[in-house]
């Protein structure tokens, strides 16, 4: 598979898509966003040039660019959330999602500046099945990709070569994982869901680890700039 | 000093009987400095230095050093929350889901390990929560017994995050040992809240002054040479949140050595 698109457009992503869509979509809408999706997917999956995406690079600062670009994801979601807050946000709600939304600008900020002139562009972001006035929307959706983006470090980690790298990767993921707890504990208050048994597992007291192919799938729905991930290490 | 049988019988007996032994072989470990050490926590490491991990005149399985640390952590964990959920009256009927959560987590840290390790895990020691009675009411007062639990979670975050370098020549390790981690840092955020805290921790800041030394220098907001608030124009306190420092070995085992009788 060469880019993210081709992982992203499978039919159980845009089942999904059309799943979560019609609770909340007109038809119209929603027959849009979906057909522009595979649209897109055609147009990457027919494409021979494996550098038809954003190339993400090799190496460690092929996994850098693919931290970047969560971390990208991440701050643009919650910059939306931010700027215009779900119906009936408390004051410690939105007092969460503004550090968390600063949290992620650094990430992404620190990423620009160590690749310099190795980082990738600006993603453009798909936002279009998250309804930023809904509670359930935006908390599950921060679910999400928190808890993404915690599977994804953990399995990125031993890509890298550069114990420097490991280490600020490693500083990072349990910011993640801090923002994970604190958002699942907003959707279900004291109870076992911070560290629930689907993201730990409760033989082994282990997160999730996840795969560049596997977080970029799951991911893909959200991030209509093609990527290409061929590149990195494995 | 009651140096504990149980890790004692780990040990080489030359390091055990030989401080000057011991020494020289903490320094080959090359991570513990024993100007800094704290004498409560040198159980800990003899723990570390196991017979099986550092053979006399072997070469110093790294790996291995690094699993017994966290196992050692682990144990007070698992220890820690199983005398907490069995202390009558400690934690409220509305926080124990929490903590039982926490608890089955720690309690499979401990089985995980000690799977990983097997004839080479260390025992593990007997642990004094009130650390010699600066905590002297850990399990009759939640608000000392939260206390702790914030400590030891943030703690345990800080001292896997050192040790990943350690563990890059093995990835199947190096990937369990950030994917507890995680979990470790999950805990701490919700323990934290518990307390009407930051799920994240700010500058290097703790209303607990006893336990000043867990948030030493996370007051960070350089990173790989990147001064993230100038690049960012996130301020001060967030960039410190957003990045988690780690401690050393030698640090972690000065705060641990403690609570380690």
């Amino acid at each position: 598979m060469d880019t993210i698109q081709v992982q992203g457009e499978d039919a159980l992503h845009i089942l999904n898509r059309v799943k979560f869509a019609t609770n909340r979509r007109t038809f119209l809408q929603l027959a849009g966003a979906s057909v522009g999706m595979l649209m897109v997917g055609c147009s990457s999956s027919t494409s021979t040039t494996p550098s038809s995406g954003v190339d993400l690079g090799s190496g460690d600062v092929g996994i850098l660019n693919y931290a970047y670009a969560l971390e990208q994801l991440e701050a643009a979601f919650y910059t939306q959330v931010v700027a215009s807050f779900y119906t009936g946000a408390t004051a410690p709600e939105m007092a969460i999602m503004s550090d968390i939304k600063n949290h992620e600008v650094a990430h992404r900020e620190f990423f620009k500046a160590a690749l310099g002139s190795s980082a990738i562009v600006n993603l453009e972001v798909n936002f279009s099945t998250i309804d930023f006035t809904s509670r359930a929307s935006v908390l599950n959706t921060a679910m999400t990709f928190e808890d993404l983006g915690v599977a994804a470090y953990n399995g990125a980690g031993k890509l890298l070569v550069s114990a420097d790298y490991l280490v600020a990767a490693g500083k990072i993921v349990s910011v993640e994982a801090r923002h994970a707890a604190a958002i699942r504990d907003l959707l279900a208050p004291k109870t076992a869901m911070f560290a629930g048994d689907d993201v730990v597992d409760p033989t082994s007291g282990l997160d999730r680890a996840f795969t560049p192919t596997q977080v970029l799938t799951a991911a893909g729905p959200y991030i209509k700039t093609s990527i290409n991930a061929s590149n990195l290490p494995s | 000093m009651n140096l504990q049988k149980t890790i004692l019988d780990n040990i080489d007996p030359d390091i055990a009987s030989n401080f000057v032994s011991r020494r020289e072989a903490v320094n080959k470990l090359g991570k513990l400095s024993m100007a800094g050490f704290a004498l409560a926590s040198v159980p800990v490491a003899l723990g570390v230095l196991s017979k099986a991990s550092f053979a006399k005149g072997g070469t110093p399985q790294s790996v291995t050093d690094v699993l017994n640390f966290a196992l050692t952590l682990e144990y007070l964990e698992s220890s820690f929350y199983s005398q907490g959920l069995a202390a009558p009256g400690l934690i409220p009927s509305s926080d124990r889901t929490i903590f039982a959560q926490i608890s089955k987590h720690e309690t499979a840290h401990v089985a995980l390990l000690k799977g990983a390790l097997m004839s080479n895990a260390v025992a593990s020691p007997s642990f004094d929560f009130t650390a010699g009675g600066k905590f002297a009411d850990v399990f009759t007062n939640y608000t000392t017994f939260l206390a702790l639990a914030q400590g030891f979670e943030d703690t345990g975050v800080r001292a896997y995050k050192g040790q990943a370098p350690n563990l890059q020549s093995d990835k199947p390790t190096l990937t369990i040992a950030l994917q507890i981690h995680s979990v470790e840092a999950r805990h701490a955020s919700e323990v934290r809240r518990l307390r009407n805290q930051k799920g994240w921790i700010t500058q290097a800041n703790t209303d607990v002054a006893a336990l000043a030394a867990v948030y030493a220098g996370d007051n960070v907001t350089t990173e790989l040479g990147v001064d993230v608030v100038a690049v960012s124009g996130v301020g001060s306190d967030g960039v410190s949140e957003a990045f988690d420092e780690y401690l050393t070995m030698s640090q972690v085992l000065a705060i641990a050595g403690q609570f380690i009788k």
